[in-house]
């Protein structure tokens, strides 16, 4: 895929696979397109060229609502929740969303999918705090809920960008095992961007590195480590 | 705070307002009237403005082409209230449609902007199409429902015309609010609140925020109709203005002096504000003056409104009782 912005190649040809089921990352370093490229796959942006394809679907240039509804879940880099309302309102929305009950306009809220809103916020460590307004609670938590909000459009790939930016080491590591754990039981495909590389090289199976819109190296944590390129651009910087 | 959740407000105040002409005068029904008409245009607003986050300048519109729906099927066609109100409502959310098809591609200010040009719109033809709207001189003599079967009933006779209208508004503005309040606090209702709160995120967990946003503006032109329908039989006439942008801004003053973020904030701003320029213009001719003093203070010291502060009111009560 390709997308540039006033002349600037943001994405400059990427071409990138997730198998069904694996944990992928994108690696690199500031400006290197990788939120971009998320947007050109999640329809927040159109790709100049290229497709983006779902399975077997064809889903590029469809509007971020569909794509969603088609089984794509993700989180953005800055916390991006429903700051007025509580943790519980928050994940029930994406459960009422997905299962299509925005239409109604007779029934109350506020009993609808109790049972699964407060069982997905038990596995986020979130249901003490359900009744809280969202906004007020600390960024690591946010960050977590904003897990849980792509969690309950259950999508078949979930897509995060840089899920633990900003959170402190602890937050960081319980915030990935949680992340790992929950792929793992829900066979979910997971596709992620991080900046920590413990992180990545911890529970990545595919490694993409992007440098200026471009793929300088794929595959397995190790063949990444080992590569000349990316040590040079990249590991290397941050020596 | 929990006791004064449980009080059936709704029909407890509805109950209240049904003896107001019981006890008071009949300019104090005539009062109650205005207040309880211009409850549900507010309120109508407010679901846009409050819970779907979307700052409406043209409300007026929707509220004049309901007036004239009413009017111009009682007086000219003599159709009987039960066809010509509902027809408001259902011609203001038609227009609604057409209209907010083309604002809700806009966003915020863009968004105001487009809302009050078709406004403008709606009351230029009002105001020039002199054969159907009567023009400038607007439509007066708008007759009363027929009331003859109901004083004929036994307990709830006796009662003048304009008394009987009074309850009947009573009736229809329950109903709407009723109606205003299952939508706000359903599956949809929350959908919207998303859209408020974040649109973005809204439209990722898989809401097609243009097309809520759509249907709350057809839902709110609706009942401004209803509103508007009502308010043109009670002025006994249908004008112009009605869908002037100066009645946009009132009710949009309201909504913001009762407090967007509860639902029955705009209905006691229309309470307060009808009362206060009721009050204040027979002390003094410079009620605008004192309009934008209370707004000011309003908008520093009370940014969630009247019902935003009571509100914050009761919790400190409660706390302080009990720490």
């Amino acid at each position: 895929m390709r997308k540039s912005f006033d002349g600037f190649l943001a994405v400059g040809g990427v071409s990138l696979t997730v198998e069904r089921g694996r944990i992928a990352a994108i690696i690199g370093p500031n400006g290197a397109g990788k939120t971009t490229f998320f947007n050109l796959v999640t329809g927040h942006l159109k790709p100049d060229t290229g497709t983006v394809l779902l399975d077997t679907r064809d889903v590029t240039g469809l509007a971020p609502h569909d794509v969603c509804r088609l089984g794509m879940g993700r989180s953005f880099q800055r916390t991006n929740i429903f700051p007025r309302l509580t943790v519980y309102e928050n994940v029930q929305a994406a459960f009422l969303s997905h299962r299509g009950r925005g239409r109604n306009l007779w029934s109350r809220v506020e009993r609808l999918y109790r049972e699964e809103t407060e069982a997905l916020l038990a596995s986020l460590g979130l249901l003490e705090r359900a009744g809280e307004t969202s906004g007020f609670l600390s960024h690591g938590a946010q960050k977590q809920l904003e897990l849980g909000i792509a969690l309950a459009s259950e999508p078949s790939l979930l897509l995060l960008d840089e899920p633990t930016a900003g959170m402190s080491a602890t937050e960081t590591r319980e915030t990935i095992r949680l992340v790992e754990h929950i792929a793992r039981e829900r066979g979910l495909t997971l596709l992620f961007t991080e900046h920590d590389m413990e992180v990545v090289f911890s529970i990545a199976e595919r490694i993409t590195v992007l440098h200026q819109g471009r793929v300088i190296a794929e595959g397995t944590p190790a063949e990444v480590r080992a590569d000349a390129e990316v040590r040079r651009v990249y590991l290397g910087e941050r020596r | 705070m929990g006791a004064l959740a449980r009080v059936p407000w709704g029909p407890l105040v509805l109950v209240a307002a049904f003896c107001v002409p019981a006890v008071g005068s009949r300019f104090y029904t005539f009062l109650a009237n205005d207040i309880v008409i211009w409850a549900l245009f507010a309120t109508s607003l407010n679901l846009l403005v409050g819970v779907t986050g979307l700052v409406s300048f043209g409300h007026a519109a929707y509220f004049g082409i309901g007036a004239y729906t009413t009017g111009l099927l009682m007086k000219k066609l003599g159709l009987p209230f039960l066809l010509a109100f509902p027809a408001a409502g259902v011609l203001a959310g038609a227009l609604a449609l057409v209209f907010g098809f083309f604002c809700v591609r806009l966003t915020r200010i863009y968004f105001a902007m487009l809302t009050l040009a078709f406004a403008q719109i709606v009351w230029a033809i009002c105001f020039k199409w002199n054969e159907v709207t009567g023009g400038e001189q607007g439509m007066p003599e708008i007759p009363y429902p027929s009331f003859d079967w109901v004083a004929a009933l036994p307990l709830v006779g006796g009662w003048r015309t304009a008394e009987y209208f009074y309850f009947l508004t009573l009736l229809m503005v329950a109903l709407c609010l009723w109606l205003l309040r299952r939508i706000v606090g359903s599956p949809f209702g929350r959908m919207l609140t998303t859209i408020r709160e974040n649109a973005e995120r809204a439209e990722f967990i898989g809401v097609n925020v243009r097309r809520y946003e759509l249907a709350a503006f057809v839902l709110a032109g609706a009942f401004a109709g209803l509103a508007g329908g009502l308010f043109g039989i009670f002025n006994r006439g249908v004008f112009p203005d009605f869908a002037y942008w100066t009645k946009s801004s009132e009710v949009l003053i309201m909504t913001l002096l009762g407090g967007m973020g509860t639902f029955y904030g705009p209905a006691i701003g229309a309470l307060v504000l009808i009362v206060l320029n009721q009050q204040i213009t027979s002390y003094t001719e410079y009620w605008p003056f004192v309009l934008g003093v209370i707004l000011v203070v309003l908008l520093f010291v009370f940014p969630g409104g009247l019902a935003g502060a009571a509100q914050a009111a009761v919790r400190r009560l409660g706390g302080v009782r009990r720490a």
